[in-house]
Formats: C-alpha cells, sequence, structure tokens
C-alpha cells in the first residue's frame, strides 16, 4: 500500500454529493407545468405535450444527476420517473374512459330508460328496459351452467385429480381462457344452426357462448381457493372419520366459499359486457323478451352497438341512448367487481 | 398440498379396495365436469369445422368475393397481425414499467391498490373501449396523424393522407394496446414480485442501485414470464372484436399504411360486421374464417401457457 493512495482515499469524502431531495420533483413538475401552460397557448394536443414532457424531465434529471452523483445515480433516478410515468400513463386512459362515459351517458341515464323499451321508437325518448333484462336473462342463464361445471372441475383439479388427465385439463382450461370471444359466438352458431337449421336466433345461443368464455374463468379462480384452505382443516376432519367428499362439501367449500363466490362474480363481471358473441347469437329485438328459448332476445351491449352504428335521421337521441347503455354497462361491471373485493375483504379465508 | 391431501384419504382406507358409495359418486362428478371442459373445448374445434366445411370444399367463384375463400381471409389475417402487432409493440414496454412500478417502486401499502386499479381496465367492456376510441382517442389523434404524414410520410407505415376522423389502423392498435396492458402486466407483476428476496438484498448489499438491483435480479428472474404474457396479450389482442369493429373504418386494402381511412380489416371485426346479414355459403365462409382465427389465437395461447409453465416450473 503506497502512501499516495492512502493520502488520496483519506482526501475523499466518505458521503458524496447528492441532489436535493426535491430535485428531481421540481424538475418533472416545472417541466409538466411548463407542457399545460404550452398546450394552452398552441393548437397541439395536451397529451403529446405532457409526454414530450415526461421525456424532456427525465433527460434533465439525467444530465444534473450525471454532473453531481455520477452516471449510476443518474441512470436510477431516469428509470425512476420512467417507471412511475409509464404508471400514470396506463391509468390514463381508464380515467378518460370513466370521464367520458359518465359525461356522455348521463343525458338519457333517466328513469324511462329504465322502464321503457325501444318498441316504435324513432328519433328521441325510448329505453333499454328489454336490454337490461335480456342481459340479465341471458347472463343468469350462462353462469347457471358455468358454476356448477367450474367449481366441480376445480374440486377435480385440487382434490382429485392426479395423472394425464389433470396435467391436460389445467392447460387446456388456460388455453380456452384465450379463446376469443367472437369464436366461442360462432361456436354457439354452429352449434344450433346444426340442430335447428340456419338464421335461428336465441337468447339461449347467447349463454352457451357465454358459458364457454366463462367456465374457465370460474374454474382457475376456484382452484387457486382451494388452494389456500390449508391441509391441516381436511386432515383434521378425516382423523374424525369424515368420508372424503363430506370433507370437501361440509368443510373445504364453506372455508373457500367467499373467494369462490367472489371468482364467481370477476367471471360475471368479465362475460356481462361481451358484445361479439351476442352480436352474431342473440340477433336484434327492440321489445322485451325474456324467454330465452323463444326467438331473439336484446341485450345491453349489442343495444349500444346497434344505437351508436345505426343512427336515425336524427343521429343524436341514438348516440346518447348508446352512451347511457354503456354507462349501465360500466356501473353493472364496476359494482361487481368492487362487491367482489369488499366480500373477500371481508369474509375471504386469509391464510398465508 | 394435493398429494398429502391424498394420502390422508388413502390412511382411511387401509388396502384401498374400499371407496363409499359418496365418494365414488362425487369424484365420479368432478371428473365428469373436468372431462366436460375438455369435450366442450373439442367441441368448439369440431362444430366450427362442421359449419366451415361447405366453405371450404366451395368452388372459389361461390364464396363471397368470387375469388376463393384464400382471398378472402388472407387480407383479414393481414390486419389482423398488423393491429395486434402494434398493441403489443406499444403494451409491453409499458406492462414491464407498470409491474416494475407496482412491485418495485410504489409503496409497498399502496401495491395492492394500484394492481387493483390495473386490473380495473381489464373489467372495462370491450363495447366501451369501442365508443371510447371512436368518440374520443380517434379525433384527438387527428392532428398527430397530420403530423406524422407530413414530417415522417417517407416512412411507408405514415404515408398518408392522413384520416379526418381518426378511425385508423394506429388508433387501433392504440386501443388494442390499452385492453391487453393488464393482461400482460398481471402476469409479469405476480413473477416480478416473486424474485427471491436473497438475491434482491444480494444486489443491494454490493451497492447496487434500485435500477441495477432490476436489472441484475428482477429482469432476468422475469424475462420468461414477460413472454408468456406478452404471447398472452397478443392472443387476446389477435381476437379482440368490437373496439376494432367500432373504430376502425375499412376499405380491404392490404397496406401498411397505418394512418389513412382506408385500411385491411380484421378476421373477428370482419365476422362481427357481416354475419347479422349474412345467409347461405357466406355465413359458412365466415365460420371458416373464425376457425382459422380461432387455430391463429390457440396456437398462440398453447405456446404462451408452455412459455408461463416453464417459468413456474423453474421457480420450484
Amino acid at each position: 500500500m503506497s502512501t499516495a493512495s492512502v493520502a488520496s482515499s483519506a482526501r475523499a469524502p466518505i458521503t458524496h454529493d447528492s441532489l436535493p431531495a426535491w430535485g428531481p420533483w421540481a424538475v418533472v413538475g416545472g417541466v409538466l407545468l411548463a407542457a399545460v401552460a404550452l398546450g394552452s397557448a398552441t393548437e397541439v394536443a395536451l397529451g403529446v405535450l405532457l409526454l414530450l414532457g415526461v421525456v424532456l424531465s427525465v433527460g434533465v434529471v439525467y444530465v444534473w444527476s450525471r454532473a453531481v452523483e455520477g452516471s449510476r445515480r443518474a441512470k436510477d433516478r431516469s428509470v425512476t420517473i420512467a417507471v412511475t410515468a409509464s404508471f400514470l400513463l396506463a391509468i390514463a386512459p381508464l380515467v378518460s374512459v370513466l370521464y367520458t362515459v359518465l359525461s356522455r351517458g348521463l343525458a338519457r341515464f333517466d328513469a324511462p330508460f329504465f322502464t321503457e323499451t325501444a318498441r316504435n321508437v324513432v328519433g328521441e325518448g325510448g329505453g333499454a328496459s328489454h336490454a337490461i333484462v335480456g342481459t340479465l336473462v341471458i347472463t343468469g342463464v350462462a353462469t347457471l351452467a358455468s358454476v356448477p361445471i367450474g367449481i366441480m372441475a376445480a374440486i377435480y383439479l385440487h382434490e382429485y385429480g392426479s395423472g394425464r388427465l389433470k396435467k391436460a385439463l389445467t392447460f387446456f382450461v388456460d388455453v380456452m381462457t384465450g379463446i376469443p370471444s367472437i369464436v366461442a359466438g360462432l361456436f354457439a352458431v354452429a352449434l344450433f344452426v346444426l340442430f335447428f337449421g340456419p338464421g335461428i336466433r336465441l337468447g339461449v345461443m347467447g349463454a352457451v357462448a357465454l358459458s364457454v368464455l366463462m367456465i374457465p374463468i370460474v374454474v382457475r379462480s376456484t382452484e387457486e381457493m382451494l388452494k389456500i384452505v390449508p391441509d391441516g382443516l381436511r386432515e383434521a376432519s378425516y382423523a374424525l372419520g369424515v368420508p372424503k367428499w363430506r370433507t370437501i362439501v361440509k368443510v373445504v367449500l364453506p372455508t373457500a366459499l367467499a373467494g369462490i363466490i367472489t371468482g364467481v362474480m370477476v367471471a360475471v363481471a368479465r362475460v356481462i359486457g361481451e358484445t361479439a358473441p351476442l352480436l352474431i347469437t342473440t340477433g336484434v329485438f327492440s321489445s322485451m323478451n325474456s324467454n330465452p328459448f323463444d326467438g331473439r332476445m336484446s341485450n345491453l351491449p349489442v343495444f349500444a352497438f346497434n344505437q351508436y352504428k345505426f343512427p336515425g335521421a336524427i343521429p343524436e337521441p341514438y348516440i346518447d341512448r348508446a352512451w347511457a347503455a354503456a354507462l349501465t354497462l360500466i356501473v353493472i361491471v364496476m359494482t361487481l367487481s368492487l362487491a367482489a373485493r369488499l366480500i373477500y375483504r371481508r369474509f375471504g379465508t386469509d391464510i398465508r | 398440498m394435493a398429494s398429502s391431501s391424498s394420502d390422508a384419504a388413502g390412511a382411511g382406507r387401509p388396502g384401498g379396495s374400499f371407496r363409499r358409495p359418496g365418494d365414488r359418486v362425487f369424484s365420479g362428478l368432478a371428473t365428469g365436469a373436468g372431462v366436460t371442459i375438455l369435450a366442450l373445448l373439442a367441441g368448439v374445434a369440431i362444430f366450427l369445422m362442421i359449419e366451415a366445411w361447405p366453405a371450404i370444399t366451395a368452388p372459389a367463384e361461390d364464396i363471397p368475393g368470387g375469388e376463393g375463400l384464400w382471398h378472402l381471409i388472407a387480407p383479414l389475417a393481414f390486419g389482423t397481425v398488423l393491429g395486434s402487432l402494434i398493441a403489443i409493440l406499444l403494451a409491453v414496454p409499458m406492462a414491464i414499467g407498470v409491474s416494475l412500478y407496482i412491485t418495485h417502486f410504489a409503496p409497498r401499502r399502496l401495491s395492492q391498490t394500484l394492481g387493483y386499479i390495473i386490473d380495473l381496465l381489464a373489467a372495462v367492456p370491450s363495447i366501451v373501449y369501442g365508443l371510447w376510441g371512436i368518440a374520443v382517442l380517434g379525433p384527438a389523434a387527428v392532428g398527430m396523424h397530420r403530423w406524422l404524414a407530413g414530417n415522417l410520410g417517407f416512412i411507408p407505415f405514415f404515408e398518408g393522407p392522413a384520416s379526418a376522423t381518426g378511425r385508423t389502423m394506429l388508433v387501433v392498435g392504440v386501443v388494442l394496446g390499452v385492453m391487453i396492458l393488464p393482461i400482460i402486466t398481471a402476469v409479469t407483476r405476480e413473477v416480478f414480485s416473486q424474485t427471491p428476496r436473497a438475491q434482491i438484498e444480494a444486489a443491494l448489499a454490493l451497492g447496487a442501485t434500485r435500477w441495477e438491483m432490476i436489472r441484475m435480479t428482477v429482469l432476468p428472474f422475469g424475462k420468461s414470464a414477460v413472454i408468456g404474457g406478452s404471447m398472452l396479450g397478443l392472443g387476446r389482442a389477435l381476437g379482440e372484436t368490437m373496439a376494432v369493429t367500432i373504430i376502425l373504418s375499412v376499405s380491404g386494402a392490404v397496406t401498411l399504411n397505418l394512418i389513412s381511412s382506408g385500411n385491411p380489416s380484421t378476421i373477428a371485426a370482419n365476422i362481427a360486421l357481416n354475419f347479422p346479414e349474412s345467409s347461405g355459403l357466406a355465413v359458412n365462409a365466415l365460420i371458416a374464417s373464425g376457425l382459422a382465427l380461432f387455430a391463429i389465437t390457440l396456437v398462440v395461447n398453447m405456446a404462451a401457457r408452455a412459455v408461463i409453465y416453464r417459468s413456474e416450473q423453474a421457480l420450484r
């Protein structure tokens, strides 16, 4: 060890210079404020300016930090800003969608919308009660069909399954979650056309299509919930001489019940807004029909699509109805998602 | 877990020959449900094939368009892939950023809530995204389209003329990107958060900054999850229907030009647009195109799942 190096290390400070804690945020805030100001003064879209502002502030912070702290800290700081910005950017569409649907949907989010049908409605007025009933019936039938199959299959996967069938089922359930919704609709069409002839349109066809989409979601979520039921509970039950099936029905399922209900609600929320499969299976109908086995049946997503796509001579009332239907859908979906989360928080098994 | 519970059951029946009738019925029902699901998936393929067959075997001039099934489906497949690629290019870097933010940057107390907010993106129905795209995003993007056509027009993608309504492939790609972001994020977030604590702490103890720690531990650990999640997102984007149906202004042209008003349609959007008014062989042709879509997404999804399973296996 030479004396020179000792001397130099003695001179080098243990702490190093760093930016003030407010530094990077002040840069980002300043640049974004400038972007907003520029946006109100010029024609350029605010979103573009904000994006450019983020890029610019990453650059400024990098240069400043590099000069003071060196390149490693500089990189770290730029990445922090970029990652935070990417999260905010990802939320922006959600905020924009919710705001748009609220502001445009409220125009016709009134009592007649929920009490009247679109029968003989030209221009203003009319409602979507037939579509709401149709959506509830179709989704209800789909749920009735999917939940028992889904839960029993999950029980098979977690409690009984072994070997190749289990492996195949796990794999194909996952693959099934990726089936495009329109393909599920075509499947329902192909199935019913074979038995009832071409041109058939029924509410129950839509329900079959939705079941194809719903079953894998129910299986996955139920299986996850069965997994977190502690084995100790099962073993205690076996030790008391309870048969396996009664253990599952009386011990495992009740323990996992809140989670399973949550999963089912999430699955319902996922399929209740599906448009494409219903567009080609349930047809278009402007009167009330609550029998899924009797002809065409309206539903909210298809109602919204048709009002928007085929407006009358004066398009505004049609477009207003479409947005009101979209708002109704969003309200249903968000309520289901939030309620599912609350139920799980309140009653869910928290064993980890 | 499962093995220990079946061991416990086995202990209840020495010799293993006797099973209570209730057990036999219940396990039969459970197995039956599992087999039903496999049969359902096979049924989707079989029934689509039965109904597509007349179009596959029909003479070319009977197919709508008059040039045969291939000429009907190929341009649609091109549009499908083009839109999905834009979506993937936009969504994957975003998803990595979002997942990193949630798992390693955001305050720990908030991370669950933030993840839930991202999941809400997946809860918005596709028809709502469609309406939003045509009413808000499209018009808002018109200025940018003009700028792209004016300043980057030498790149084939931005050749123009710029659409005046924003109903372009570029806007569709952005909306699809928004829609698949939560799907990719769900996979990557899960794996990023499972990065072994010891590796993270070792990196930090050696003096790594947070970004160096992420580059050395989190990203290598999550690489295959990113690949698998992206492919899942790709599968979803390929099959997405309503957003494309509502937003895209279709001419049927096969073009790389992303910002004009003449765009290739996609398989799914073409079915949704034409199915309600079709009859006869046209229906069979549409179902045949649906079968092609099913085959494409099935392959993509199976590959994605295989990648994800392998990465999960590596975790154990």
